[in-house]
This record gives structure tokens, sequence and C-alpha cells, in this order.
């Protein structure tokens, strides 16, 4: 098994909350800089700067992993994850379809910028992304899996946008494999309410929407090969 | 009655009122997800909710919400209270639940 220091949830400038120095580039530079070993760049509700992140890393020799946070229309928020760029842009098409239709206001919730392979701006998405889908929490994780990516609810600890804060509790005959959190400190109190966490691998991402808030490399997962598809497999393993 | 005739309310605490007190509050609107308010919350409202969350502004924004009230003693974070705080949008808090908050808000609205 090879340790990665990782972090699997951030945000580019292509999520309206994404603070524009947050490109495909910097975003790689900056986890090179920090010595993570592998990232995920997560857009609200979209994979469409996933190819620049992909270039941009492995020109900077990290590994990334192509995915989004999706939205539920629950308003929870799931990271999604896949082995193959592919998978994660055929699964973006198929979100893209269920966004609620509502146009961006640029001087409300942030420009929504999309990078291309050459490190320029690509263009700019009109549609609202933050806003919820019409992808319910039920059956997300068999939906990920027809892509063949993996689902890990987000945040588990915040009072807002949560499994936890938006759904009640865990159900005990959910599916998923791995939580994240933001605050590990967490952990124990959630878990004792939530017994079904016992069996989940237990992720702890930045969720940053700036490059300062990137984390450092503290926490590491255990992968059998240095691919998105070795991370993926990691993540639908049980600990 | 207007956003600053709310902050005499006992009940609710002013985490910011912002430059337009003076507005009117037309009509009391409940909703927990933003997806729904995005859409439905009416213009000039004060829009009870539990959703303590950045977009709740973004959205209380877009709906040209009078203010919000968060109800059962949430709380915004503090990047959250700078945001309310740099786009001017009146926020309180209360104990109280969303129900109660809400009538306590009709009642005042419609004179009672």
């Amino acid at each position: 098994m090879i340790s990665l220091y990782y972090d699997l949830h951030m945000h580019s400038c292509l999520s309206p909350c994404g603070s524009e120095d947050m490109t495909p580039y910097n975003i790689a530079g900056m986890a090179a800089l920090k010595g993570l070993d592998v990232i995920a760049v997560t857009d609200h509700n979209t994979c469409r700067n996933c190819p620049a992140v992909l270039a941009a890393a492995e020109e900077y020799g990290v590994l990334a992993v192509p995915g989004m946070e999706l939205t539920t229309s629950e308003e929870v928020h799931a990271v999604c994850l896949f082995a193959a760029l592919e998978q994660a842009l055929s699964f973006d098409s198929y979100v893209y379809e269920r966004i609620l239709n509502i146009k961006n206001r640029e001087d409300i919730f942030g420009r929504q910028e999309m990078y291309g392979l050459d490190d320029k701006p690509a263009g700019i998405e009109e549609k609202l992304l933050i806003s919820a889908t019409s992808i319910s929490f039920e059956g997300l994780w068999e939906l990920v899996r027809s892509y063949g990516g993996v689902m890990f609810p987000a945040h588990i600890d915040k009072n807002a946008n949560s499994l936890i804060a938006n759904l009640g509790f865990i159900a005990d005959d959910s599916l998923f494999t791995a939580a994240e959190l933001h605050d590990i400190k967490k952990l124990h109190g959630i878990r004792e309410k939530n017994p079904y966490l016992d069996s989940c691998r237990i992720l702890v991402n930045s969720d940053a929407h700036y490059l300062e808030d990137i984390r450092e490399p503290e926490f590491t997962i255990p992968v059998r090969e240095r691919t998105a598809a070795g991370v993926v497999e990691a993540l639908l393993t049980r600990p | 009655m207007t956003v600053q005739d709310l902050t005499a309310q006992k009940e609710f605490v002013p985490v910011h009122v912002g430059k337009t007190a003076d507005r009117e509050i037309t009509k009391t609107f409940c909703c927990d997800l933003l997806s729904i308010a995005m859409g439905k919350a009416p213009e000039g409202c004060a829009w009870i909710t539990v959703m303590a969350n950045m977009n709740t502004l973004a959205v209380a924004s877009l709906a040209d919400a009078a203010c919000i009230v968060l109800a059962e003693d949430v709380h915004l974070d503090e990047t959250a209270l700078q945001k309310a705080a740099e786009q001017d949008i009146s926020v309180f808090e209360t104990k109280l639940p969303i129900f109660e908050a809400a009538l306590l808000v009709y009642r005042k609205i419609n004179g009672e």
C-alpha cells in the first residue's frame, strides 16, 4: 500500500463562491508546494474545470482525481469522485440538465469561470451552479457507481448542507463507504449518534475556496496504485 | 412595520441591521430549502429560516427580502457575518421556533 497525503474537496474559480485565484494551475501549484500527493477539485454541480485541473496537476507532479460536489434535491452536499475524466464528464452532463434553471448573478453569487488546458480563461458559465439539482440523496450512491465513481457525504459536521443537518441522521441501510468531516474533533460525538460511521473511512478535506485554505499534508489515504482509479478503489474499501 | 421596528422585539437579536432598516416588511415567509426560497420568497418579506449559511444571504439578496430571521438559535459563522455587513443584509437571530417567530412577525405586520 502507498500512503498519499490528500485533499479531496476544494473549489476552483468555476464555483461562484471560489476565489478567482483558484485557477486550475494555481491550485495544482499550491498543492505541489504544500506537499500534497493527491487532490480533487470538486466544484458545485460541475466537472468542467477538471480537464484543466488534471493537466495542471500532471505538470506539477500531483495526482488529481476528477470530481464534483453535488447538491442533492434535499440540499445535501455530496462529493463525487471518478476513476477517469470521461466518467466525470458524462456524469457532469447528466447533472447539468438537472440543475435548477437560474441564471447566475455575478454581483450576488460570484463569477463562474472555466479554464482551458493552456491556463487561460475559456469562458463563463451562465447557469447558477450552486443551486440544488433534482437528484435525490436517495439513490445517489448507485447513480455515481453506475458512472464508475464513488460518493461520500460532505462536511457531515456542518449545520447546513450536510447529510445530518438536512436529513436528520444517517440511516443504517446507507451504502456509502466514506464520510467527510470538516473538524476531526467532532468525530467522536457524531459517531456516537450515528454508528453507521463505524463502517466508513473518515476523510478530512479542506473544502477550500481560497488558495491558502488548501490542506497541509496531514491526513493520508492508503492506495494500491497511485492513480485516480486507485483512489476511488481505496474510497470504496471499508476500513 | 419596518425592519427597524423588529429590533424593538426582545425575542429578536439583531445581528446586522442594514442601512435600509426603514424598509417596510410586507410579508412573512418560511422556508428552509434555499432552492425553493430562491424562486418563491416574496420581495420585501421577513424570511424565517433555520438555514444559517452564506448562501442564505445570497438568496435573500436575490429575492430582495427585507430581512432574514434565523430561528431555533442557529447562528451565522464569522465569514457569513462579514458578508451580511458587506452586502448590508439585515439579519436577526431568535431562540424561538420557526412558527412562533413567524407568527410574531405576522402579528406585528398586521398591527396586532
